[in-house]
């Protein structure tokens, strides 16, 4: 049910996207988006009553050298997290171009509407 | 000889940080070791034809971390990034010295390089989706890169689509990540084998199907090239149409499709579909247009849905159990044509480029008489739309009628029929280039017009020999079998890559 | 961008080496603990901006140039780019190989110890080093964007 509250994030966020007329408005719709993504993607990881995954000196087997298997099956999945730091980073870097293009946009137009900057047709 | 495989991302990528460190004043040694980067990259992607293999970045073996796979349709696609990338930053010399900013430029198109070498090698998904958004966002960038009206707002077009794009190819790696515990390709196709499609896979793979569609600018997804193409500077444009397009859009969309999930009915049909609307579609609305670089773009839609089209009818034969003959044939006619396309369409934008530096409009109806002041661009010019329109001894020929042979053999006339009726639109779009632009009588105000000779010419003449030359890849046998067979079969074997990769040391 | 009251000056000048001291050390005990280079360097990051908002653009811009974030950006990546390629050159031959890692082993003095984990630290530095520089300089260039557009209408009004 959760994941399905996700999705319903990424469409309200695709909705404000593909829908709105302010510059502004648009990128922050993508970024609900991609939001909507992030949390999908740590939910995946999520194990109910999970210890985070940090090994310690502890959690370390004595006689193999490996991490105890009880610790394995007890933490959540590290590897969304890893994944979500990187999407969020990808992110971080298209949102500060895009906010700049918005910037740019407003010093040559003079307006945040796109229905009046429409030089391009076609 | 062996060249590591890391070599295509980190030569670029390196370049690319080492740029802004020279500053803004030293243009010339700037541009001298971008271009030396290029031809590395050149060299590279010619030693490595037929040779295959899996690199483990980091020596963690397959499951745990991330793999680089050379095998044939990548070195196909990274023949054709390299050669466009070369003649492009080689064009860039000559046409950037008008822009200020020119190292920050040439350290844009190196990232743009290296993400799609990364794209192309990739044998992960996420790590995909990371390279995807690096030769993304390099490319948004450079569509603006001019910072006038027209090109702020289709680079802000083109960033919005994109990142729609982006965001739906994220969320279905997510769920395929969750749905099959994997994000190695290989692995993650032999579970997928395992379970069958479930219903989140299924979403998955529709999600896959709208988000690189959208980067590949199939018909109902195409909104945004014509402008983000015809605003960018030339090489630019170039790269976009000869290259962009086909790395993010067409090779990930056939990687996944065949490799990862496996070719279906359904899909075939899907692809099929997408690649027919795309060329008739493309096509009439490329006639209408007055802007040479407009009507360029259309065409590359239209030439486009040529090569997605070979590709699906191929995955539906495949899929039907028909003959593997007419399947293979029909999938070398969509990837010949797709490296055929990367070179002439390229050439293409490239003299609309020459043409526009030289001018100063974009207009064909202020333009006429331009042969007798441009005469290399208009020898290349024309070599390249016969070439795409299909004249016979150039190599848009070539690869239409493999596609036509494919489509009466397999028993599909119908789309013999629309393949020769969407090469005459071509043919009909590009003689109204020639009588537009290179004949007629010169205007008044057009009159003290010149070439400008040097590195922009030389790409020029370099990529029409090749348009020349392309067929030879076809019609020589060993040149066939080193360079198309292996991309051809890498397709054809559909998810027994899984089975290869993980037996491959 | 003139700068804030007296109050936020007197108290970021306190603050704003702790929050340096802080990044740093996100940075280099990326390995053992949460956080690491991304985290570390927009930490950094973090203690220029506070300058800028209480100081003024013109005294940040004084501590750290415009070029100079540009240089370190390109600085970082470069480093990160040696370390991977230093792989090729020592030990095992391949790309991003950890080729200062010794094999663990139940007891050794140096597991989990600052000085332990090969070149993970040296890449969570140059990542540090990256993300700071390029996130001090994605504000500093959008705060002159702002103030360019407002003097460009002073002058049409």
């Amino acid at each position: 049910m959760l994941y399905a509250m996700c999705f319903f994030l990424f469409v309200i966020g695709l909705y404000c996207a593909l829908v709105k007329k302010n510059m502004v408005k648009i990128v922050i719709g993508i970024m609900i988006m991609e939001y909507a993504v992030d949390l999908f993607l740590i939910m995946l990881g999520y194990r109910a009553g999970g210890v985070a995954p940090i090994v310690g000196k502890d959690e370390f087997d004595a006689v193999s050298g490996m991490v105890k298997s009880s610790f394995i099956n007890a933490s959540v999945d590290p590897l969304p997290q890893a994944l979500v730091l990187t999407a969020i980073v990808i992110s971080l870097g298209s949102l500060s171009l895009m906010i700049s293009i918005c910037i740019r946009t407003y010093e040559k137009y003079g307006t945040f509407d796109i229905t009046e900057i429409r030089r391009l047709k076609g | 000889m062996i060249i590591p495989l890391p070599v295509f991302v980190a030569v670029p990528l390196v370049t690319a940080f080492f740029l802004p460190l020279l500053g803004d004043k030293r243009r010339f040694g700037a541009t001298i070791l971008a271009n030396i980067a290029t031809g590395v990259l050149l060299v590279a992607a010619i030693a490595t034809i037929g040779q295959s293999g899996v690199y483990q970045v980091g020596k963690w073996p397959i499951p745990l971390g991330i793999n680089l796979v050379m095998d044939g349709l990548s070195g196909l696609v990274i023949l054709a990034v390299s050669v466009v990338g070369f003649a492009a930053m080689l064009f860039s010399a000559g046409y950037m010295e008008r822009y200020t900013a020119k190292p920050k430029y040439l350290s844009l198109f190196l990232l743009m390089v290296a993400g799609m070498n990364g794209v192309v090698l990739s044998g992960d998904m996420f790590n995909l989706f990371v390279f995807l958004e690096v030769a993304s966002i390099a490319s948004y960038a450079l569509v603006g890169f001019g910072c006038e009206h027209e090109e702020l707002e289709a680079s802000f077009k083109y960033m919005v689509l994109g990142s729609v794009a982006s965001m739906f190819i994220l969320f279905g790696i997510g769920l395929v990540y969750g749905n099959t515990g994997s994000l190695n390709m290989a692995y993650a196709s032999r579970s997928i084998a395992e379970t069958g499609l479930t219903r989140g896979l299924v979403f998955a793979l529709g999600l896959f199907v709208a988000g690189f569609g959208l980067k590949a600018a199939l018909i109902p997804f195409h909104a945004w090239l014509p402008d983000a193409h015809s605003s960018a500077p030339a090489p630019i444009s170039a790269m976009l149409s000869g290259v962009l397009i086909k790395t993010l859009g067409v090779y990930a969309i056939t990687r996944v499709v065949f490799n990862v999930f496996g070719i279906s009915i359904q899909l075939g049909w899907v692809l099929l579909v997408l690649g027919v609307l795309s060329m008739v579609a493309g096509g009439f609305l490329a006639i209408g247009q007055a802007d040479i670089k407009r009507l360029m773009a259309y065409s590359s839609i239209s030439q486009l849905g040529y090569v997605v089209m070979g590709i699906g009818l191929g995955g539906l034969i495949i899929a039907q159990g028909g003959s593997t003959a007419w399947a293979s044939l029909a999938i070398l006619g969509g990837l010949f044509h797709l490296i055929n396309h990367a070179v002439y369409k390229s050439l293409l934008f490239l003299t609309s480029g020459s043409v526009e530096i030289s001018t100063g409009t974009r207009q064909m109806d202020r333009m006429g008489g331009l042969g007798k002041v441009l005469p290399i661009t208009r020898a290349t010019c024309t070599i390249a739309s016969a070439s795409i329109a299909g004249v016979p001894p150039f190599s848009g020929f070539w690869s239409k009628l493999i596609l036509v042979i494919a489509a009466v053999g397999a028993g599909y006339i119908w789309l013999g029929a629309i393949i020769v009726f969407v090469a005459v639109l071509t043919l009909i779009m590009y003689l109204k280039v020639q009588r537009y632009v290179f004949l007629g009588e010169l205007p008044e105000n057009l009159s003290g017009v010149e070439e400008r000779r040097g590195s922009m010419t030389c790409a020029m003449v370099v990529l029409a020999y090749l348009c020349v030359l392309m067929g030879l890849l076809l019609l020589v046998p060993d040149l066939k079998a080193a360079v198309l067979d292996p991309a051809v079969d890498v397709l054809v074997n559909g998810i027994s890559y899984s089975s290869r990769i993980i037996s491959m040391p | 961008m003139k700068g804030m009251t007296i109050i936020v000056k007197s108290i970021s000048s306190w603050v704003k080496m702790l929050i340096f001291l802080f990044g740093i050390y996100i940075t280099i005990f990326g390995h053992l603990t949460p956080g690491g280079g991304f985290a570390g360097g927009v930490i950094l990051a973090c203690s220029f901006i506070l300058l800028m908002l209480a100081f003024g653009r013109e005294y940040a811009e004084e501590n750290l140039s415009l070029g100079l974030t540009s240089k370190l950006d390109c600085v970082g990546a470069l480093l990160f780019a040696a370390v991977a390629l230093c792989g090729f050159f020592f030990g095992a031959a391949g790309f991003f190989v950890n080729f200062l890692h010794q094999e663990w082993q139940a007891g050794q003095a140096t597991a989990l110890k600052l000085v332990s984990a090969g070149t993970i630290p040296l890449s969570n530095i140059a990542i540090g080093l990256k993300v700071g520089a390029s996130l001090f300089m994605i504000v500093l260039i959008l705060s002159v964007f702002r103030c360019d557009s407002s003097a460009g209408k002073q002058e049409v009004s």
